[in-house]
C-alpha cells in the first residue's frame, strides 16, 4: 500500500511541438500519493498540452512518464482512464436536455454503468459533500451543479488521480469552499489531484506543491504555502506587476440609463432579462458581476442593438432614447462595445486587423463615405491601434485569428477606445488574457473613464470588477441588484448575491426543474 | 507517414494554384478515362483542350458559351460569399429568356435603338422576380433556400414549355413548339463578323468588373463577407443579413436573367423549349473554379466554355460519348473541391513517434 509522500505520477522530460510552437519543453516534476498539485501558469503556458499528454488527448514528442513507477504512455482518455486518471474539464460536455443520470451514463464506460448506476451517484454525491438530485435535467442546474455531475462522473471511476481544469472559474466563493473542502478530502484519502489554475491566492490556500510554467518550460516548483501571491505572480509572468491604479475621478451627468430592461431568452435553457436598471454617470465605472449563463449574453446583445428592446426609453444615452436602433445608430451616438466572444463577434477570424477595423469604427474614422471604404484610411487607424495598444502582430493585413488571444483583445478594445466612445460597454474585458495585457486593457479602461466615458464591465473575475469598478451590481438569474460602491460590499456579499451559496451546499433546497434558480451554463450556452 | 495539419492562416498562394491543380488533375483523370475506353488519351486532350483554341470560330463560339457562364457566376459568387446558395440559377435563366423573349415578341416588328434594352430589361426583371421567391420564403420562414430556388428550376422549365407550345407559339411555325423568330431590333448585335459572338460578352466583361470594385471597395462587398464568415460579428457590425439575402438574391437573379435574354436574343433568336442547357448549373463550377473572384470568374468561364466546345469536337472527331463534357465538369469541380483542403491545410510527412496511433501498423 502506498504512503503519503510515495511518488504517484513522474514526468521527465516531456515535449511537444505544434506547428510553430514548442508548447511543452523538457517538462519534468513528480506528483506524490495524496498530493494536491498545482500546475501554474499564465494562458499559453503550456498547462493544457501538459495535462491533455498526461490524459491521453495528446501523445509527446519525446520524453517519458511513469505510473506508480511503470512507464506510462496512454494512446487515448480510455488508456488513461484506465489507469486510473480522471479529467474535470474546464468546459463541460453535458446534454442539456438530459437527466444527471443519463449525462453520467453517457460519459462512462457501459460496465461501469451497469447496475444501480442512480444510487450509486447518490451515494458517491453525498460521500463527498457533492450533494446532486439524479433525475433533474441538466438545463435546469446552475454551472456549480453541473461541475458536480462531471465530478461524479470523475469519482465514480475510482480514480487515483484527478485532473482539474481551472474549476474555480465558474464558481461563486462560497461554491469554491465547498469544492475545497471536497478537494481536501479526496487527498486525505490518498487520491491525488493535479490543480491547474491562475488564481494565486486559492493555490496557496489548497496547494501541497506548484509547478509554476512559463513558456513551455518548468520555471520553478515550490511550496505555495511559503510565498505570498505576488511572488507567485511574479514567478508565473516573469517580470514585476504594477496593479492598475484607480485616481478619484469627477462624475458628470447620467450618460447610460438603462430602464427597466426586460428581453426574454431565445433558447429553452437561456435566461432573458428581468426589468433591469441603472444608471452610469460621466466618469463612472460600474462592474456587473455574476456566474455565466446568468443573462450577460442578453444584456450584452440587448445594449449593442443587436436585439431590439421592447420600448425605445429601456435604454438611454444622455438622455435620447436608443433602445430600439441598430448597432450602427447607436455607434453613431457615441456607444462603443466589446463584446465576451472576439472571433466570431468581435471580429471576423479570416479577415485582417485592417479590414476588422470596418466592423465598428466606420463612422467615427470616417472610413465608409456613401458607401465607398476608404482603405487607407482604415489602415492609418489599424496601425494607430497596433501602435497605441502594443499589440504584437507582424502587420495589420494579418488575419485576426493569427494573434494570441491577449493581442486580438488588445486590439479590439484599441479599436473602441481609439474612437473616444462616450459610453463603453465591455464584456469579459480581460477573458483569457495574460497577466500583462490584462493590465494594459485595466489601464485604458480607467483612462477612458478619466476622460469623462461612462463605462459598463460585465465580467466574472470579481477581482477585476473589485479593481476598478466605482460601483457593482450582481446580474443573477436575469436581474441585476442594485449598484453599491465596492468599498461597502464585500466579497461574501457578493458571492451570495450570485447565487450560488445555498442552494448549492444545503440539500434541503436541492434544485428542482421550474423552480426560480441563476442558470448556469459554461461559456458555451447561448441564452 | 504523412499528417495533414492546420495552418496558421490560410495559404494565399494555395488559393491561387489550386484551381490550376484541380484543371491537372482533371486532365490526368481524362488521360485514364480515355485510356479505359480505348482512345488515344493525347490526342483526345488536344482535340478538347488544345485545339478549339486554334481557330477563329471555335473562339467566338467559346465567347458565346462564356458569356451566360461569366453573368451568372458573377452573381453566385456574390451570394456564396455571403453564404446564400442559389443553386436555382438555371430557372431564373430560364424565367430571363422567357419574359425577355415575351417582350420582344410583344414588340415585333416595332423598330428603334429602345426595343434591345427594354427586352433586357425585362428580363432582368424575370429573373429576379424567380430569385426573389426563395429570397422571401428564407427571410420570412427561414426555409432552405437551396431546395426551394433549385426546385423552382423545374418549373422554370415546365413553364418555358407551357409557353411555346401555347401562347406564344409562332402562328406561322407548323405548330412546331418554338416562337416567332425575333425581329432585327431585337437581336443581340454580334461582335465578330461572321460568328455568333455578340456584345453580351462585353457586357459580361464589364458586370465582372463592377462587381470586383463593389468588393473591393464597397461597403456591399465587405458586409456581404462579414455575413457570410461570421454572421454574429455582422450583426455586431450593424449589417443586416436579411437583405443581404435579398440583395445576393436580386441581384444574382437578374444577372441570372440578363445571360437568359442574351441566350434567346443571341445565339438562339427565339424562344425553344430546349433553351435551358444547363448553364446555370455550370456556373457553380464556374464561380468556385474562380474562387468566387471576379477576375477568376471570367477565367472559369472561359474554361468551362471550352470543355463544351471540345467536348462536342471530340464527341465528332473521336466518336467519344456525348457526356464527356459533363464528365470533365464533374471532375473539375471534384478536384477543385479536394484540393481546397490546401488552403487551410499543410501535409507534412513526419516519422511515426512512439506511443502515437499510427496507421501502418503491421
Amino acid at each position: 500500500m502506498p504512503k503519503q509522500g510515495d511518488v504517484l505520477l513522474e514526468l521527465q522530460g516531456l515535449t511537444r511541438s505544434f506547428p510553430g510552437v514548442l508548447a511543452n519543453d523538457q517538462i519534468s516534476f513528480r506528483v506524490g500519493y495524496g498530493e494536491i498539485h498545482a500546475l501554474l501558469g499564465e494562458n499559453g503556458a503550456g498547462k493544457s498540452t501538459l495535462v491533455k499528454m498526461i490524459y491521453g488527448v495528446l501523445q509527446p514528442d519525446s520524453g517519458v512518464m511513469k505510473l506508480h513507477g511503470e512507464p506510462f504512455s496512454p494512446a487515448s482518455p480510455a488508456v488513461a482512464r484506465a489507469h486510473g486518471i480522471g479529467m474535470v474539464f474546464q468546459h463541460f460536455s453535458l446534454f442539456e436536455a438530459l437527466s444527471v443520470t443519463e449525462n453520467i451514463e453517457l460519459g462512462i464506460s457501459p460496465e461501469l454503468a451497469a447496475g444501480d448506476l442512480r444510487q450509486r451517484i447518490i451515494d458517491v454525491s453525498e460521500f463527498y459533500g457533492l450533494k446532486l438530485d439524479p433525475d433533474v435535467l441538466v438545463g435546469d442546474l446552475s454551472v456549480g451543479l453541473r461541475q458536480r455531475i462531471e465530478i461524479v462522473r470523475c469519482l465514480l471511476q475510482n480514480p487515483r488521480l484527478i485532473i482539474m481544469d481551472e474549476p474555480t472559474s465558474v464558481l461563486t466563493p462560497q461554491e469554491v469552499d465547498q469544492l475545497f473542502k471536497t478537494l481536501r478530502r479526496l487527498a486525505d484519502e490518498g487520491c491525488s489531484i493535479l490543480y491547474i489554475s491562475h488564481k494565486l491566492d486559492e493555490i496557496r490556500q489548497l496547494c501541497h506543491a506548484a509547478a509554476i510554467l512559463r513558456g513551455g518550460k518548468v520555471i520553478n516548483t515550490c511550496t505555495p504555502a511559503n510565498e505570498t501571491a505576488k511572488s507567485l505572480a511574479e514567478m508565473m509572468i516573469g517580470e514585476v506587476l504594477v496593479p492598475a491604479s484607480r485616481d478619484e475621478r469627477e462624475l458628470g451627468d447620467v450618460r447610460l440609463k438603462i430602464k427597466d430592461l426586460s428581453l426574454p431568452s431565445v433558447s429553452q435553457f437561456g435566461v432573458g432579462l428581468k426589468q433591469i436598471s441603472l444608471e452610469i454617470k460621466a466618469g463612472e465605472i460600474i462592474g456587473v458581476a455574476g456566474v455565466a449563463g446568468n443573462g450577460q449574453q442578453q444584456l450584452m446583445t440587448a445594449l449593442i442593438g443587436e436585439r431590439s428592446a421592447m420600448v425605445p426609453e429601456a435604454i438611454q444615452l444622455d438622455g435620447q432614447s436608443v433602445g430600439q436602433l441598430g448597432p450602427g445608430d447607436r455607434r453613431r451616438l457615441g456607444m462603443g462595445f466589446c463584446p465576451e466572444e472576439r472571433l466570431g463577434h468581435a471580429a471576423v477570424p479570416d479577415m485582417s486587423l485592417r479590414d476588422n477595423v470596418f466592423l465598428s469604427a466606420r463612422e467615427s474614422q470616417n472610413l465608409s463615405r456613401s458607401g465607398v471604404l476608404d482603405h487607407q484610411n482604415a489602415q492609418s487607424f489599424a496601425a494607430d491601434i497596433v501602435e497605441t495598444f502594443k499589440v504584437k502582430t507582424a502587420g495589420t493585413g494579418h488575419s485576426a485569428k493569427s494573434l494570441s488571444g491577449g493581442n486580438l483583445q488588445k486590439f479590439i478594445m484599441g479599436r473602441e477606445i481609439l474612437q473616444n466612445p462616450k459610453v463603453l460597454i465591455a464584456s469579459q474585458p480581460t477573458w483569457g488574457v495574460d497577466a500583462g495585457a490584462a493590465s494594459a486593457i485595466r489601464t485604458a479602461i480607467l483612462e477612458l473613464a478619466a476622460r469623462g466615458a461612462a463605462v459598463l464591465v460585465i465580467s466574472q473575475d470579481l477581482d477585476e470588477l473589485m479593481e476598478i469598478s466605482d460601483r457593482i451590481a450582481v446580474l443573477a438569474d436575469g436581474r441585476l441588484t442594485p449598484a453599491q460602491r465596492v468599498e461597502q460590499v464585500t466579497i461574501e456579499q457578493l458571492g451570495t448575491a450570485m447565487g450560488g451559496s445555498s442552494s448549492a451546499v444545503l440539500p434541503d433546497q436541492s434544485i428542482k426543474a421550474g423552480q426560480s434558480v441563476p442558470k448556469g451554463g459554461g461559456a458555451h450556452v447561448q441564452d | 507517414m504523412f499528417r495533414i495539419e492546420p495552418r496558421k492562416e490560410p495559404s494565399r498562394a494555395m488559393a491561387y494554384a489550386t484551381p490550376f491543380l484541380a484543371l491537372l488533375l482533371t486532365i490526368l483523370a481524362g488521360f485514364v478515362l480515355f485510356a479505359l475506353l480505348g482512345k488515344d488519351p493525347l490526342k483526345a486532350t488536344w482535340i478538347i483542350f488544345i485545339e478549339p483554341l486554334t481557330t477563329l470560330y471555335s473562339i467566338s463560339e467559346m465567347m458565346v458559351k462564356a458569356t451566360p457562364l461569366i453573368l451568372i457566376g458573377i452573381g453566385l459568387a456574390l451570394g456564396f460569399r455571403a453564404g446564400v446558395w442559389n443553386i436555382g440559377a438555371e430557372g431564373q435563366f430560364t424565367m430571363g429568356a422567357l419574359t425577355g423573349g415575351a417582350m420582344a415578341l410583344a414588340l415585333y416588328q416595332i423598330e428603334g435603338f429602345w426595343v434591345l434594352p427594354l427586352i433586357c430589361l425585362a428580363g432582368i426583371f424575370g429573373g429576379m422576380a424567380w430569385a426573389a421567391i426563395p429570397a422571401l420564403l428564407r427571410t420570412r420562414f427561414n426555409t432552405n433556400e437551396i431546395l426551394v430556388s433549385l426546385m423552382l428550376v423545374y418549373i422554370a422549365t415546365l413553364l418555358l414549355s407551357i409557353m411555346v407550345h401555347g401562347p406564344l407559339r409562332s402562328p406561322e411555325g407548323m405548330n412546331f413548339p418554338e416562337s416567332r423568330l425575333f425581329h432585327d431590333a431585337a437581336l443581340m448585335p454580334v461582335l465578330i463578323e461572321g460568328t455568333r459572338a455578340h456584345w453580351g460578352f462585353i457586357v459580361a466583361l464589364l458586370v465582372a468588373l463592377a462587381a470586383y470594385l463593389l468588393l473591393r471597395f464597397h461597403i456591399v462587398g465587405l458586409a456581404l463577407k462579414v455575413v457570410g464568415q461570421a454572421p454574429r460579428a455582422a450583426r455586431f457590425a450593424g449589417f443586416s443579413e436579411k437583405r443581404m439575402v435579398w440583395f445576393s438574391f436580386l441581384v444574382s437573379g437578374g444577372l441570372a436573367g440578363l445571360a437568359g435574354v442574351f441566350e434567346a436574343t443571341g445565339p438562339v433568336g427565339q424562344l425553344v423549349p430546349a433553351l435551358p442547357v444547363g448553364y446555370g448549373f455550370t456556373a457553380i463550377i464556374v464561380a468556385f473554379l474562380g474562387r468566387l473572384h471576379p477576375a477568376g470568374i471570367v477565367v472559369g468561364g472561359l474554361l468551362l466554355a471550352l470543355t463544351y466546345i471540345g467536348g462536342e469536337s471530340a464527341q465528332i472527331s473521336m466518336q467519344l460519348p456525348s457526356s464527356t463534357t459533363r464528365v470533365f465538369q464533374g471532375l473539375l469541380l471534384f478536384f477543385l473541391l479536394t484540393t481546397d483542403i490546401l488552403v487551410n491545410y499543410k501535409i507534412k510527412s513526419v516519422r511515426a513517434r512512439p506511443g502515437a496511433i499510427t496507421l501502418n501498423r503491421p
